[in-house]
Formats: structure tokens, C-alpha cells, sequence
């Protein structure tokens, strides 16, 4: 099972019914749960919409769109049905904040959706989870049949004559169907391949109805927001940073876990005194700040930097989907690097050609350089490459594999040098065989 | 010929694959959790898998074949009774992944992909499931095992081996 932790610097907002047995319907309405549905209910939409731009919640996600303002683009009118559709297809290496919250607190997603779906006039609500995660699908479809049972869900939620379905969907496989079109092709059967845009979602989205799509971390936010006032939850934060996120620390971190620490946070103090420090004493060598497709920061960049969007987009990387890869001073770069391509080139869909032949030739050049028959041409080259794969996709995929890559070059040129020229590399152990 | 008479599943899956081309605004919705639900039962997806499940949504084989290729949950040969799936992204690779990989190749006798002979495990690496703060982390099937060491192997396998056991039908290892 998933471990809980715990830090004094903790803001407990969208954590705070975890490990309370929150999954349980009573246990969740006792603990105040559905009051904020009820509430968005007699208050209406533009109501709704005024407190989630007032919040300045940001998409959870990673891309940080400000939810509120995404859910105004929905046009009042529609031939169409609307949807909301929650993504829970997280697959971001480096993130599990959405894990835990579908473990302990599914009905905040069921009403974040309810609330969302009020917002923007839909009647049906999709949670599509990735397939990896089936006991956690299965405490999401026990949770959405005790909201029906409990005319909480259904033709008449709460009694009103407004309707609102639920439906909760697997994923089978797939990091690229976390990204929202490709989602949207995956729920209608489809391969997830993600489509042009415009048009955006909020007009032709599912089943070409227009459709609001938010991460599960946004969504469980949502209920809270409502409950506090837009106003209240965004002062915890920073500035156009509404309210706490959940970060995720892993790696060489003394005390690895999810923490809801209010948007700004120091990332240093992050580190060192939530996460306990590096493992074992060591000296931290460098951070990915928010799930693999960030570009890494060095230890001296982290000093002043506070854990927002606009901060960490300042310092030269994104704040990502909040997972903190910490790294410690015995870790080749070369290794991680090659890992994290090999992931997207393992992710790639294919659909995009700078992206499919990007990430493939980008793994083998750092698979050969890594065991030790690389040149120096083949710095400039892998940069290159990862140069001229940004931006020239549908999706952010090849973004988020060129990204990083470029960061690693660019900070750790001497590190890549070293490994130059048949030198074996000086720290791993896994010394993949150059087949290339 | 209904499909009451001629499929090739549970009469629970059977069901429960009936109340899902029902669930959708469009049936094809139904398609992803089919196939995946399918292969629960069955084991992969075999041809007749896809015949059932494309008469099912009303698409041609085809056309299933073309969607379950893209997913990598999704397989068309048997895997192990025990699949055993080893996580070795980033937050895992720096928490000993590798190590933990090794170990289960040793006591499996089988590389990514492969099934011991008597089929009752098989071994894949693999990428994020979503357990980076609780690393190195595992899925056996749907089952999660996480902060693992090496020495944790040996006591999971023994664990879906009497699980096994208690079920009846067990091939010894």
C-alpha cells in the first residue's frame, strides 16, 4: 500500500480526508463531503465560474492553464451534448499524486466533476483511469454506484430536476493518452493519436461535443475551492498561483512521498527539511522539477526558487505535474538521460514524424554514448536533434522528450564528455551493450 | 446465431461485456475495457478473442487489431498465471530498479518478456505505474509491491506461488 507521510509545513486542503476512510460515502458526506455540489447547484454557473477564476487553481496537469477561465470557453450553447472528461491517466514518470487520491478520497473527484459538469452544462462526466491502476478503478466504480444509490448521481441529483451521469473508463497502456485529444480518441475507441488543434476541446471535443478536460488532481481540487471561496483557497498560494499542490518527492530523497505544500514553496526546503535531505547524507548533483519531461535544474539554481508555475518557468524548466526527482552526486546523468528518452521513445505514438524519429535516434545515440562509443560530434547532435524537435508536433510528447534532453546536455556537457572516447562510464552499473 | 449461444467467455464476463456496450453514448467506448477484460479472463488476446469482441462493438477484426496494437497492457500471446511487471523509470532506476530486475531474471530464469515453462510466471520491465515516492515498485498482475529490495523476490513469488496452491492448481516451479 501506498505510504502516507506527513510534514508540519503541510497546508491539508485536497489531502485532508486521506486516511479517513473518505472512500466511504458516509464517512465522506460526514466529513463535509457533496455540501459543495449542493451549494454550486442553487448558485449556478456563472457563480461557479467567478469563484474557480477568483481561486487561480491552475491545471494540475502540467500545463497550468487556469482552470476557471478554460471552463469559460465553453460555449453555453451546443447543438451537442457537453462533456466533462477527468484525466486520471497519469503516467507522467516521477508523478503518483493522483493515485493516492482515487485511493483515499474518489468521491472528491465524483464531485469535482458534478460541480464541473454544473459549470459548463453537461449532464455526463467521464473519469478515465489508466489500465495500470485497476484496484483503484474498481474504488472509483464502487464510489460513483453509492453516489447513484444515493441520488447523489443520476437523473435527479440531490432531489433537483438537473441531471448528471457519471461514467468511469480504463485505459489500457498508454502515457500518450494522457494527453487530452489523444484521451478523447482512446474514450471513443480509438488509437490514442492526438488531433489538431484548434479546434480546442472546449468546442469540439468528445464525440465532437464541446468538452472540458481536467486533470483528477484539478478536479479533487475543485469541491475545496468552492467550499473555501475562490478567494480563500487562492491566497494560500502565490501570486497567480492558487491554493497547495501535491508534490510528489522521489528518488535519492531521505523521505520520499506526496506532500500538499501551498503553491511557492521553496524547492530547497523541499528537499531538506520535508523530504529530509539526499538519502544517506549524500550531496544532491541535480533536480527534475516536475515529472520527467522538465528540463533538470542544477543545485544552485534551486536556492530561491519557489515551486509555482511562473517561478520555475522563470528559472529555465516548468513546474510540471509536481514530481520532484531529486538526484544524488553518485548518479551518472548519461544513464538518467538515456532512461528518460528511452521512456518517450517507448511513448511515442508514431502519429508525428519528429517526434517518432526523434526519440528513436536520440536513444540510440545516448545508448551508444553511453557505453563509452560515442564521439564528441555526437553532443552537438543529440542537441540538434532535440532542437529540431521542439514544437513541430500535435502534441506535446516530442516537447516533453526534447526538453529535457537539452537541459542534461547543456548542464552536464562535462559529464557527457567524460564518457567520450571508450571510456567505460564512471559511475553505473548498467552498462547497456551499443547496438547501434 | 446469438452471442448468448456462441461466446467463448464466462457467462460473468459475458454479462458484464453486455452491460458494457450499454454504458456508452457510443457503443465502440465499450471497445478498450473489453479487450482488456477479455484478456483478465483469457489470458491474451487470441483470434477468437477478436472475432467475439469485434461482433460485440459491430467493427470489423480489423479494426480491433488496429486499436489493440497501440496499448502495451494489451498482448496477443500468453503471458504467465503471474505476470510480473518491474517498474524501472527514473524515481525506480535511482532506488535500485535494476537490482530488483536482476533479481527476479535470476530466480525466473527468464528475461523481459519471457514465461517459465511450466507458465505460471512471466517477467516484464516496464515503464511508470504511477508508485515513484514508494520505489522501486512492482505490479503482479494488478497487484502493486512497493519499496522492494531484492531480498523482497524470493517472498512474492513464494506468496503467488502458495496463492496457488490454495486454489488448487498450482504447477510447481
Amino acid at each position: 500500500m501506498p505510504r502516507l507521510v506527513s510534514h508540519p509545513d503541510e497546508v491539508k486542503i485536497v489531502t485532508r480526508r486521506f486516511g479517513q476512510g473518505a472512500a466511504n460515502i458516509d464517512k465522506y458526506i460526514e466529513l463535509g463531503g457533496y455540501e459543495s455540489a449542493k451549494k454550486c447547484l442553487a448558485q449556478g454557473p456563472e457563480w461557479i465560474i467567478s469563484e474557480m477564476k477568483a481561486s487561480n487553481l491552475r491545471g494540475r496537469g502540467g500545463a497550468g492553464f487556469p482552470t476557471g477561465l478554460k471552463w469559460s470557453f465553453v460555449p453555453k450553447q451546443s447543438a451537442k451534448p457537453k462533456y466533462v472528461l477527468v484525466n486520471g491517466d497519469e503516467s507522467e514518470p516521477g508523478t503518483c499524486k493522483d493515485h493516492l487520491i482515487f485511493l483515499h478520497d474518489p468521491h472528491a473527484i465524483i464531485e469535482g466533476t458534478m460541480i464541473a459538469g454544473l459549470a459548463i452544462g453537461a449532464k455526463i462526466g467521464f473519469i478515465y483511469l489508466r489500465g495500470e491502476y485497476r484496484y483503484l478503478i474498481e474504488i472509483m466504480e464502487k464510489a460513483v454506484a453509492d453516489a447513484y444509490a444515493k441520488g447523489i448521481l443520476g437523473k435527479n441529483i440531490f432531489g433537483s430536476d438537473t441531471e448528471f451521469q457519471i461514467i468511469t473508463q480504463s485505459g489500457a497502456g498508454a502515457y500518450e493518452v494522457g494527453e487530452e485529444s489523444a484521451l478523447m480518441e482512446s474514450l471513443e475507441g480509438k488509437r490514442g493519436v492526438p488531433r489538431i488543434k484548434p479546434p480546442f476541446p472546449a468546442v469540439v471535443g468528445l464525440y465532437g461535443g464541446p468538452t472540458v478536460i481536467n486533470n483528477a488532481e484539478t478536479i479533487a481540487t475543485v469541491p475545496h475551492v468552492i467550499e473555501m471561496g475562490g478567494a480563500a483557497y487562492a491566497a494560500v498560494g502565490s501570486e497567480r498561483n492558487g491554493g497547495t499542490r501535491l508534490f510528489g518527492l522521489s528518488g535519492h530523497v531521505e523521505r520520499p512521498g506526496v506532500y500538499e505544500l501551498p503553491m511557492g514553496y521553496n524547492l530547497k526546503k523541499m528537499i531538506y527539511e520535508v523530504g529530509g535531505g539526499v538519502r544517506g547524507g549524500r550531496k544532491l548533483k541535480a533536480v527534475v522539477p516536475g515529472g520527467s519531461s522538465t528540463p533538470v535544474l542544477l543545485p544552485e539554481e534551486i536556492e530561491n526558487l519557489g515551486m509555482d508555475f511562473d517561478q520555475v518557468g522563470k528559472a529555465g524548466s516548468m513546474l510540471g505535474s509536481g514530481g520532484v526527482v531529486v538526484i544524488d552526486d553518485r548518479t551518472c546523468i548519461v544513464e538518467f538521460a538515456l532512461r528518460t528518452i528511452s521512456f518517450y521513445q517507448h511513448e511515442s505514438c508514431g502519429w508525428c514524424i519528429p517526434c517518432r524519429e526523434g526519440t528513436d535516434w536520440l536513444k540510440k545515440s545516448l545508448t551508444r554514448f553511453h557505453a563509452g562509443f560515442g564521439v564528441e560530434k555526437d553532443i552537438d547532435n543529440i542537441q540538434y536533434l532535440a532542437e529540431n524537435m521542439m514544437g513541430r508536433t500535435f502534441c506535446p510528447l516530442g516537447d516533453a522528450a526534447a526538453m529535457p534532453t537539452l537541459g542534461f546536455v547543456k548542464k552536464f556537457r562535462k559529464e557527457f564528455e567524460d564518457h567520450l572516447n571508450g571510456k567505460p562510464c564512471p559511475f553505473a552499473k548498467h552498462v547497456e551493450l551499443a547496438v547501434v | 446465431m446469438s452471442l448468448e449461444t456462441m461466446t467463448i467467455f464466462s457467462p460473468q464476463l459475458a454479462a458484464r461485456l453486455d452491460a458494457l456496450v450499454a454504458k456508452y453514448p457510443v457503443k465502440r467506448s465499450a471497445l478498450i475495457p473489453m479487450l482488456l477484460y477479455a484478456q483478465d479472463e483469457i489470458g491474451y488476446l487470441s483470434d477468437t478473442v477478436i472475432a467475439e469482441v469485434a461482433e460485440r462493438i459491430g467493427i470489423s477484426e480489423l479494426d480491433v487489431r488496429n486499436v489493440a496494437t497501440y496499448y502495451s497492457m494489451l498482448r496477443f500471446k500468453p503471458a504467465g498465471k503471474y505476470n510480473v511487471q518491474v517498474c524501472t523509470n527514473i524515481s525506480c532506476m535511482l532506488r535500485g530498479a535494476y537490482d530488483v530486475y536482476e533479481r527476479f531474471q535470476e530466480e525466473l530464469g527468464v528475461g523481459h518478456k519471457g514465461v517459465t515453462p511450466d507458465g505460471f510466471f512471466s517477467l516484464e520491465e516496464v515503464e511508470c505505474i504511477g508508485a515513484c515516492c514508494w520505489a522501486p515498485a512492482i505490479q503482479v498482475n494488478y497487484d502493486f509491491h512497493d519499496e522492494l529490495t531484492p531480498g523482497h523476490v524470493p517472498g512474492i513469488l513464494a506468496q503467488y506461488r502458495s496463492k496457488a496452491d490454495n486454489e488448487g492448481k498450482v504447477p510447481h516451479a
